[in-house]
């Protein structure tokens, strides 16, 4: 495990996919939301972005997939490149086109097209390349479900089957970095287990990179080669996913366990939080 | 029996018109959230076009009306670009203000152009009559509702089947989902700018055809407001009924009552309504699930 200073180096270039370098993100002008923020993404590996509330999770995702002026915010320092092409200035349909998808959170399916005409919205960017048929039969595969609901209007699907519904679009696209934020909130515990079980089959067996946000460490650190710990707009800690999940003050913070490995009740953690931090 | 009938085919022709000129507004407000108050002048200026076209430059009608659309598509383009998009994050009230001033000026352009004589569509569609049940009317009314139908239906299945059509009902459900896409929202408002001005070619076209080329066709492109409220402001099947409804009353109210009733009667219809489900009959009811 490393600190952040010295992070991020050791990896050779080539075999970085996802390099965020020193990136701040200033929303109205005003707000700094991202203090120099650097993470990397090496190719076909599973990365979990951890972190509380707040933190900056989502707004890392946005200003890698160039959502940032659409919400008043602005990258005003550092750099994002992707597969050796600097894409801080990028727009999202520029971003999707080089090869990344992002799932975003709270689903956001087009509640009023159906399931299929979903999967044809996200094939925008590739319609003329014409394997939009090849494409949907793999979403269709990973998410039999969806098959069955495909003239469905997508509004009234369960929140699991719109969860599954997100990721087969962005699975449309076929990605070389798919980020997910926060693909557990508001699931039942099986379905979280449905989906995360999904995430690892895509990874392994199409060999796409993933960069994980999530709010339930436990089971993102459970699934991940490499994790990034976030805290007020900066990467706090990093290393290989099960030396986080076994570092103490992980599990006191994120894991909501105690030293002696027992689970605290959620108001003695807050209190011990408010007292210690790491900056 | 017979002034039934004509007062019904009058009826549908008008409310099929009235359909296809609701269909850009609603285009527009449902793909970039604007309330276009200049529908009925984009009525105006595809009616002018394919008058010059025939009258002025001598051309086939059909190549007219390929000129229109092409300068509507370009007019489109050009109003989203350099009036609307800069607006973009204003308040909902300074946009209408902007569409309203949009409204003004194209008016003049219009009468600065081609001055405020009503002038006669030349004959697009056969001026003869035929009889029906005894009750004879004018074959053009036929032809008005065959081809505001015909273009209506392929707009929808533009907005089915095609995967711009698709991306454009995506924009207009969830923009920044759709942004995540990979769809372009400045090139999906640009083109519900054209489509809408497309539309008005023939919407424009066919009112023309009734009531002569003046300004009256702006002024028949009020009542696509009535017509967009009663149905809901971003409902493509809304825009249909309410056409339908509109165009139906404002002729049997003024043919068996009053005409001044008849051009007060839309209005009222739309308050009744307004009354009854306040967001139009087919305005967006937001989907909540349990």
């Amino acid at each position: 495990m490393t600190d952040v200073a010295g992070a991020a180096t050791s990896a050779p270039a080539t075999d970085v996919l996802l390099d965020v370098n020193n990136v701040e993100v200033i929303y109205d002008e005003v707000i700094l939301v991202l203090r120099g923020l650097s993470l990397q993404a090496r190719r076909g590996s599973l990365v979990a972005l951890l972190g509380a509330n707040g933190a900056g999770k989502s707004t890392t995702l946005k200003s890698i997939m160039g959502l940032l002026p659409s919400e008043d915010g602005e990258i005003s320092e550092g750099h994002i490149s992707f597969d050796g092409q600097e894409i801080t200035e990028f727009d999202p349909a520029q971003i999707v086109k080089s090869g990344i998808s992002l799932v975003m959170e709270g689903r956001r399916v087009f509640e009023h097209l159906t399931v299929h005409e979903n999967l044809v919205a996200a094939a925008y960017t590739r319609w003329r390349e014409g394997t939009a048929g090849d494409d949907m039969r793999l979403v269709y595969e990973y998410f039999p479900r969806l098959e069955e609901r495909s003239n469905q209007v997508a509004g009234y699907l369960s929140g699991g089957e719109q969860q599954m519904l997100a990721m087969g679009r962005a699975l449309m696209q076929q990605p070389k970095l798919l980020m997910l934020d926060e693909p557990s909130l508001g699931l039942a515990p099986l379905l979280v287990r449905e989906i995360f079980d999904i995430i690892v089959r895509l990874h392994r067996d199409l060999g796409t990179t993933i960069l994980l946000v999530e709010q339930n460490a436990h089971l993102a650190l459970e699934i991940a080669d490499h994790g990034y710990i976030m805290e007020n707009g900066r990467i706090v800690l990093e290393g290989p996913a099960r030396e986080l999940a076994e570092n103490p003050d992980v599990q006191e913070f994120y894991l909501g366990m105690s030293e002696s490995g027992e689970r605290k009740s959620y108001r003695d953690v807050k209190h011990y939080k408010r007292r210690k931090r790491w900056l | 029996m017979s002034t039934f009938i004509q007062l019904t085919v009058n009826g549908l022709a008008n409310g099929a018109i009235l359909a296809l000129a609701a269909l850009g507004f609603v285009l527009i407000f449902k793909a970039t959230g604007v309330v276009n108050f200049a529908q009925g002048e984009f009525l105006l200026i595809g009616a002018y076009i394919v008058w010059a076209g025939v009258v002025t430059l001598g051309l086939h009608w059909v190549v007219a009306v390929l000129l229109g659309v092409a300068v509507a598509v370009v007019m489109g383009i050009v109003i989203e670009r350099s009036v609307l998009r800069p607006m973009v994050g204003e308040s909902a009230i300074a946009v209408i203000m902007v569409t309203i001033g949009l409204s003004a000026v194209l008016r003049s352009l219009v009468q600065g152009i081609w001055g405020t004589t009503l002038r006669r569509m030349p004959e697009i569609v056969p001026e003869t009559s035929v009889s029906l049940l005894g009750a004879p009317f004018p074959v053009n009314r036929l032809w008005a509702i065959g081809i505001a139908l015909v273009a209506l239906g392929g707009f929808a299945l533009f907005f089915r089947k095609s995967h711009y059509g698709v991306a454009m009902r995506a924009v207009a459900d969830d923009q920044q989902a759709a942004m995540v896409m990979g769809i372009s929202v400045r090139r999906i408002f640009a083109m519900s700018w054209a489509l809408a001005a497309v539309s008005a070619v023939f919407g424009g076209t066919l009112v023309a055809i009734m009531i002569g080329v003046s300004i009256e066709v702006a002024t028949f492109g009020l009542l696509v407001f009535a017509v967009v409220i009663v149905g809901g402001l971003d409902s493509i099947p809304g825009a249909l009924l309410g056409g339908l409804i509109i165009g139906l009353t404002r002729q049997y109210v003024g043919g068996y009552i009053d005409p001044g009733l008849g051009e007060v009667i839309p209005y009222i219809v739309l308050v009744l309504v307004l009354l009854v489900k306040p967001y139009g009959l087919f305005g967006e009811v937001r989907i909540e699930r349990v």
